[in-house]
């Protein structure tokens, strides 16, 4: 089994605060990772840092993805190299249509693999495009909206599956891809995420703190973080203790830790 | 020099009947009572001509301009055929085409001089009378007086025009003052497409133009203006649009060069029923100046305006929309809308955006908005979390901020030429 990701003893800043104090996790292609924590601990910094977000500063630690060291790399760059970020709040660009932006994105991956590449054609990207839409659930009308603008919270999370459809990564970080949904998107979008999973066996990272959206997206590994920290990890049943007991003993359990 | 004796050479160059050459001298007459504006007078207050030397340039006597002009100026710009066209160099006209379906129709589109001389009733009821007139400003009474050049439509009662007309004006000598005159009378259609450019030259050039669209009852203009002079050109240009009962004017411009540029834009809603929109799109770089003068009048009930004006300033870029909408008290039940949304591609660039209402009527909907703000770093990051490098996620954004006026451009060969205009212009922007 290949490593898809390596984080090692990563330390984060934003505006030269310590969010992020040595986090440690290796996920394999084909396994799903589910990062669990209260508001506030880190959960999505870990996610921005991991994606390239400019306002996330490394200043300790090591990423190692496809062999490279990933904090080297743009953002843009990442990308290419099969790193994959679903937002939990997608960013709309207004004017920008949905086809336009995923035909930008295709032509970007393979402008950079051959300079001269003329960009995939018109026709098929269209083809390709209805392809992945009917596949995932999502409405052909999509293609010529803007991106993001004025969607619901449920169409945002959708197209985000299907941008990760169309751009194949090969590890997918998911945050909080629940908030805002109901029962009935949730099953469409995990159900895709599952989809995706299988066929690219892509290394995810799910980020949430609910137990309901893992009834959808089983994880192998459940992992807790507190305060910047992975302080616990275990197999799906953490995630039910978590659900039954709430992050009141993890966080006693480590801060007594810290005291001792 | 701008003198009478000036004046009169032109007339006569031009082969002009007596009435106009009055004309002409009545706005001299005028334009030797004003002085050249300063920042002290309320519309010229962002808008300094101290750089700007009126005493090199001359009017357009003679035309002459050389004949070199890039391919493009002339190029195809619709789908359809146009159904005439008008390329023009410093005045005078270098090709000329109209369509015999359009002949048929009784259209007559042709340059302004040639209308002067064979369709004088229409020209001597239009030209300067109500919608631009001599006693406006400074550069609107020399122009009454200089002006040379331009073209004329005119759209016979309930014909909806066949096809679109395009007229191209190229400034090669330094100095031009075209003047369209677009007349639509009741019931009828039609559109137009009005392109002005130069190259960049030594010195300072100028663009002393005039536009009037004249919209009647029941009657539909869509009028878009491209404009590309070089960065060496001082543009001043009045221009009005009237509207008559339910008439309707879709006014949409392109605005890409210039070194400074100064519009004064009208739209006069004057009777019941009419609906104006005005579109525009402007992109700045290096030290460009646009100062753009809007007036939304709402002269009679019902009526309905809506301005979006934006603008993407980059470098040193500076540039100013006033804004000014006005309901007189008989305008119950009008809706009047402006926006001007600015996007600052750098931090040295500048964008004032003055929105104004004037209301007199009390059962009116007016609202106004305007931004200025700088690209967003987290769309920026969005597109590049998505593989696209940072320079391209710029010139999907700037024109994405665009597409909303894009849309409104009926052609798409007019869209194609301001999409690349737009990706030129954000280009040089990599970090
Ligand atoms: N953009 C930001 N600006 C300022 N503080 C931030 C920013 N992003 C995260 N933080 C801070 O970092 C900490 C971790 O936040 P976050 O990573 O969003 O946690 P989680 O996703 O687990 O809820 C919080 O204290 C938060 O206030
Ligand atoms: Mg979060």
């Amino acid at each position: 089994m290949s490593i898809a990701l390596e984080v090692k003893d990563l330390h984060v800043s934003v505006e030269d605060q310590q969010i992020l104090k040595g986090v440690n996790i290796t996920i394999n292609q084909g396994e799903v990772h589910a990062l669990m924590g209260p508001n506030g601990s880190g959960k999505s910094t870990l996610a921005y840092t991991l994606a390239g977000h400019p306002f996330y500063e490394p200043t300790a630690g090591e990423v190692i993805f496809g062999g490279e060291d990933l904090l080297d790399l743009d953002a843009d760059e990442r990308s290419r190299a099969g790193m994959f970020l679903a937002f939990q709040y997608p960013v709309a660009i207004p004017g920008v249509t949905v086809a336009n932006f995923l035909r930008q994105s295709i032509n970007a991956r393979r402008k950079a693999e051959d300079a001269d590449d003329k960009g995939i054609t018109i026709p098929d990207f269209r083809r390709l495009l209805k392809a992945k839409m009917a596949e995932f659930n999502v409405d052909q009308k999509f293609a010529g909206r803007y991106l993001n603008d004025g969607f619901s919270g449920g169409e945002k999370k959708r197209a985000e599956i299907l941008q990760m459809a169309v751009l194949e990564p090969k590890m997918a970080i998911m945050d909080e891809t629940d908030s805002g949904l109901d029962i009935d998107a949730l099953k469409i979008v995990s159900d895709g995420a599952n989809r995706l999973k299988e066929s690219l066996n892509l290394g995810m990272l799910v980020i949430t703190h609910y137990q309901r959206l893992l009834n959808y997206i089983k994880p192998d590994y459940v992992h807790v973080m507190l305060d910047g920290r992975i302080v616990e990890s275990g197999g799906p049943e953490l995630a039910l203790e978590l659900e039954a007991k709430g992050y009141d003993w993890v966080r006693e359990k480590h801060s007594q830790a810290e005291a001792a | 020099m701008f003198t009478k004796e000036a004046v009169e050479k032109l007339s006569a160059h031009l082969g002009e009947p007596d009435w106009m050459l009055q004309k002409r001298l009545e706005a001299f007459a005028l334009w030797e009572g004003m002085n050249l504006p300063t920042t002290s007078e309320e519309a010229w207050r962002r808008t300094s001509l101290r750089r700007f030397k009126l005493d090199k340039i001359t009017p357009s006597l003679n035309g002459g301009g050389s004949q070199e002009m890039p391919s493009r100026v002339s190029s195809q710009l619709t789908e359809t055929p146009a159904g005439g066209e008008i390329v023009q160099v410093d005045g005078d006209t270098l090709s000329y085409s109209i369509s015999d379906e359009l002949k048929e129709q009784g259209v007559i589109y042709c340059d302004m001089s040639t209308a002067v001389n064979e369709h004088p009733e229409l020209v001597q009821k239009y030209f300067m009378t109500d919608a631009v007139t001599a006693d406006e400003g400074f550069f609107a009474a020399l122009h009454g007086a200089f002006w040379r050049g331009g073209s004329f439509l005119y759209v016979p009662k309930n014909v909806q025009m066949a096809a679109p007309v395009h007229t191209s004006t190229w400034n090669a000598s330094g100095a031009t003052f075209s003047h369209t005159l677009v007349v639509i009378e009741q019931g009828a259609e039609a559109v137009f497409s009005d392109e002005f450019g130069s190259e960049t030259g030594k010195g300072q050039f100028m663009h002393n133009g005039a536009v009037e669209l004249i919209v009647g009852d029941n009657a539909s203009l869509t009028y878009v203006s491209i404009q590309e002079f070089g960065d060496n050109m001082f543009q001043f240009t009045h221009e009005r649009g009237r509207v008559g009962r339910d008439g309707k004017l879709d006014w949409i411009m392109s605005i890409m060069g210039t070194g400074l540029m100064k519009a004064f834009q009208t739209m006069e809603l004057d009777q019941p029923g009419g609906w104006g929109r005005m579109s525009g799109l402007f992109f700045g770089d290096k030290r460009q100046h646009f100062d753009l003068d809007t007036q939304q009048n709402h002269n009679a009930p019902n009526t309905v305006s809506d301005l979006l004006y934006k603008g993407a300033m980059k470098h040193q870029a500076r540039s100013v929309w006033q804004g000014m909408i006005k309901a007189k008290k008989e305008a119950q039940k009008t809706d009047g809308f402006q926006a001007n949304r600015n996007l600052l591609l750098e931090s040295s660039a500048r964008a004032d955006s003055i929105p104004g209402l004037e209301i007199e009527a009390d059962d009116v909907a007016c609202t106004h908005a305007s931004t200025v703000g700088k690209v967003d770093e987290e769309e920026l990051f969005y597109l590049m979390s998505r593989g696209i490098p940072r320079e391209l996620a710029l010139r999907i954004i700037v024109q994405g901020f665009f597409d909303p006026i894009m849309q409104r451009i009926p052609f798409e060969g007019v869209q194609q030429r301001i999409a690349e205009q737009v990706i030129e212009k954000v280009g040089s922007l990599v970090e």
